[in-house]
């Protein structure tokens, strides 16, 4: 995913320095055109399979869970499913999915905002220590999350603040992979001179980020918010540390918590492969959404 | 969601060990925990937290918030204790914000007590007066076999007994084992049949902990200057060589437990037997709901024909941590908690605790017949084993590692590396070295 974002970035960032004609698309045989398509098919199966069972796994009643065909249909229970785990424990599986989406919306949005300001500051301003300053956020591209979480428990710890939503919430605002990508894509898409004329035109520095550089960073600003967003929502062991009251929880840790139960409490286990089902749509469906828009931006951006 | 079991395990481990290592450096500011805390009641009246992972503890909670308006707890659950929370009792309590209370099984407790996490309640009132209140050897869990020592109460417990499928055995024609030898002649009969009698599961060595216990082993000791770690005594050897004798001869499947495949196995009579504790009787129910009414439990089979032993699996306790301003309001808690037999009904009802309270094991509920088990009323017999279980079995202060170490060995040991008593040896020594690498004084 990162590969694929970060080659397009780059090449449209090509196309708009050097403004090469549309290359020639050179005709293709057959026998790699199905070499292709076999090599897509085979990892798409192995990445939608795990779905597929899971959807089926969320359909069936715990009984039939073990003893039928885990990949094709037993009684169809969905709906009956759903309603039983939102019903479990007065809803608390709908409380951490208001969390994560919280958790997510919000902390993804704020992320891509300060990742952008950041990183057009550096691609468009020259001040002193520019370089190093971007090279210790590349640093921190290479530092894993799950390292930091210990060191960031004990932090907020001095301050009183674990077991809070900010504990969660404030780490989650930082996003030195999205400074770095937008650094890059403004050096590229955005051109000095029209910074220069919204000068002239008498426009403040703020401004000319919000209405004119923004707009030509949108597709990066897009990426970077959908990496961050899914970071966020996948993060689990941050929240595992931080927090100790379930309705702060955000639903990874929430079914991580009931799947840790099936030893003693059996029936959760239907409620975590449901949950589970439910706790990835919102991930679909802002794929969907967003990848449509993402790649009109590209489009747009390239011609320009 | 998308990190692998292994990979949290890993994270989890590698959190536990900085928290150590933390603990360890900063050990020395830190009171003697050991000398029994003064225990005085609060004046006014008391917030108290409490950490658990039983779903439903709230409820509970809410039952005693209602008639103690002094002493008001907030109850909090999150993952099982070795998926997360010992790891950040650990954490909280280096960093000074531990819980009140918290739920630690049997098993950890060692480990908190040798980092200084836990109060020694002794001196609280009416603790020392409740000894009587539990089952023996779960007293014997929670204060070591020390004298004036209470670190925990304990909550539930898990006494051991078999499961069996009464119908599959009456059909066949085959007697119920009552010795382990007849259990291997059973095995046999059982394997004839096409079927295997159990499954020996690779991953569970806390399973094969309690078989050793009931062998009468004990895997360590502490005399109160050294550990001792003996995890290939004569009964370990024993078992270990009994069930390997099984796996060689194909009498036994070895699938992981707790898997579909495993659920699969006793819901289509692929499997006949399971030598298991109390709370695995809702195990059953729900894994295998085709063979509902099919079961009986019988007491485990013994060593010699004509012994009482049982061994014991799983059991936690409710410990005050270090750091608690109120240990006397949150014993007095903890007391109640584990029992009353409001408390216990509940706890019982909501998350198949079996008490570890003697009186606890009187509970209607534990009088009933189960509908499964063809209304066998099933605690009696796990009441009896509650009573035979030795007191002597003492845990290690570091089983997480010893758990990793013994069931790699016996993964391997599974498919074909090596035997159950060399993945025991493995254990020794990696324990032994474990201890000495946290600065646990320890007997060679």
């Amino acid at each position: 995913m990162s590969a694929l974002t970060e080659s397009s970035v780059a090449r449209s960032a090509k196309r708009v320095k050097t403004t090469t004609p549309a290359p020639k698309v050179a005709k293709e045989s057959p026998l790699s055109r199905i070499g292709a398509m076999t090599v897509m098919l085979v990892f798409t199966l192995y990445f939608l399979v795990p779905i597929w069972w899971l959807f089926i796994a969320g359909t069936k009643s715990s009984s039939q869970f073990t003893s039928t065909n885990p990949l094709w249909f037993a009684d169809f229970n969905l709906f009956a499913n759903i309603g039983n785990l939102v019903a479990y424990r007065d809803g608390v599986f709908l409380k951490w999915m208001l969390n994560s989406a919280l958790y997510a919306g919000a902390g993804a949005l704020l992320a891509t905002l300060f990742a952008g300001m950041a990183g057009y500051a550096l691609a468009k301003y020259r001040f002193p220590g520019r370089e190093l300053l971007f090279n210790i956020v590349l640093g921190g591209v290479l530092v894993p999350a799950t390292a930091l979480a210990l060191p960031l428990f004990l932090i907020f710890s001095q301050v009183s603040l674990t077991n809070t939503f900010w504990a969660v919430f404030l780490p989650s605002l930082v996003s030195p992979f999205g400074v770095y990508l937008t650094r890059i894509f403004a050096s590229a898409s955005v051109p000095d001179e029209l910074i220069e004329a919204a000068r002239l035109d008498g426009a403040g520095e703020v401004r000319t980020f919000f209405t004119v550089s923004v707009k030509l960073m949108f597709p990066a600003l897009v990426t970077v918010f959908l990496f961050q967003f899914v970071a966020i929502w996948n993060n689990f062991f941050l929240p595992l540390i931080m927090l100790r009251d379930e309705t702060l929880f955000p639903v990874t840790l929430g079914l991580y918590a009931w799947n840790s139960q099936v030893n003693q409490i059996p029936e959760l286990r239907g409620y975590v492969l449901i949950g589970a089902l439910l706790s990835i749509i919102p991930l679909i469906i802002l794929f969907l959404l967003l990848q449509r828009f993402w790649r009109n931006g590209l489009g747009a951006g390239s011609v320009k | 969601m998308r990190i692998t079991k292994r990979a949290a395990t890993v994270a989890l481990l590698t959190a536990a060990t900085v928290a150590l290592t933390g603990c360890s450096a900063a050990g020395g500011g830190t009171t003697d925990s050991a000398d029994a805390a003064d225990c005085a009641p609060a004046d006014g009246a008391v917030e108290l937290s409490f950490t658990s992972w039983i779903p439903g503890i709230e409820e509970v909670v809410d039952v005693w918030n209602e008639a103690n308006p002094d002493i008001q707890v907030a109850g909090q659950t999150g993952p099982n204790g070795n998926g997360g929370t010992y790891a950040n009792f650990f954490n909280q309590l280096e960093a000074g914000n531990a819980p009140d209370l918290g739920q630690i099984e049997y098993d950890a407790l060692p480990n908190f007590r040798v980092q200084d996490g836990l109060v020694n309640l002794a001196s609280c009132e009416g603790v020392m007066d409740a000894k009587a209140d539990f089952v023996d050897w779960t007293w014997g869990q929670v204060s070591f076999n020390e004298d004036d020592a209470v670190y925990a109460i304990p909550q539930d417990s898990g006494p051991m007994a078999m499961f069996y499928r009464a119908d599959l055995f009456e059909a066949n024609g085959i007697a119920i084992p009552t010795t382990w030898e007849e259990y291997a002649t059973a095995a046999e009969q059982v394997r004839a049949t096409g079927a295997y009698i159990t499954n020996f599961s690779q991953g569970d060595i806390n399973q094969f902990a309690g078989l050793v216990w009931q062998a009468g082993g004990t895997w360590f000791g502490n005399d109160g200057d050294n550990w001792n770690v003996d995890l290939t005594g004569d009964e370990s050897i024993m078992v270990a060589d009994y069930w390997q004798d099984l796996i060689d001869r194909d009498l036994v499947s070895t699938v992981p437990a707790w898997t579909t495949e495993w659920d699969n196995a006793y819901n289509t009579g692929a499997a006949w037997t399971w030598n298991s504790a109390a709370w695995g009787a809702n195990s059953i129910a729900s894994g295998a709901p085709d063979t509902a009414g099919k079961w009986s439990v019988s007491a485990s089979p013994q060593w010699e024909a004509g012994d009482e032993a049982s061994g014991n699996w799983g059991g936690s306790s409710t410990a005050v941590f270090t750091g608690s301003e109120h240990p006397y309001e949150a014993a007095q808690f903890a007391l109640w908690l584990n029992s009353s037999s409001e408390s216990l009904t509940m706890l019982n009802e909501a998350a198949n605790l079996y008490p570890a309270a003697v009186e606890g094991l009187d509970l209607p509920v534990l009088k009933e017949g189960v509908e499964f088990y063809g209304d066998q009323p099933i605690y009696d017999v796990f009441a009896e084993a509650s009573g035979q279980v030795s007191a002597d079995f003492v845990w290690g202060p570091t089983m997480t590692q010893t758990y990793n170490d013994v069931s790699d060995g016996f993964k391997s040991a599974v498919s074909g590396n090596g035997t159950l008593a060399d993945a025991l040896a493995t254990g020794q020594t990696s324990t032994v070295d474990a201890l000495k690498a946290q600065s646990i004084p320890v007997a060679e």
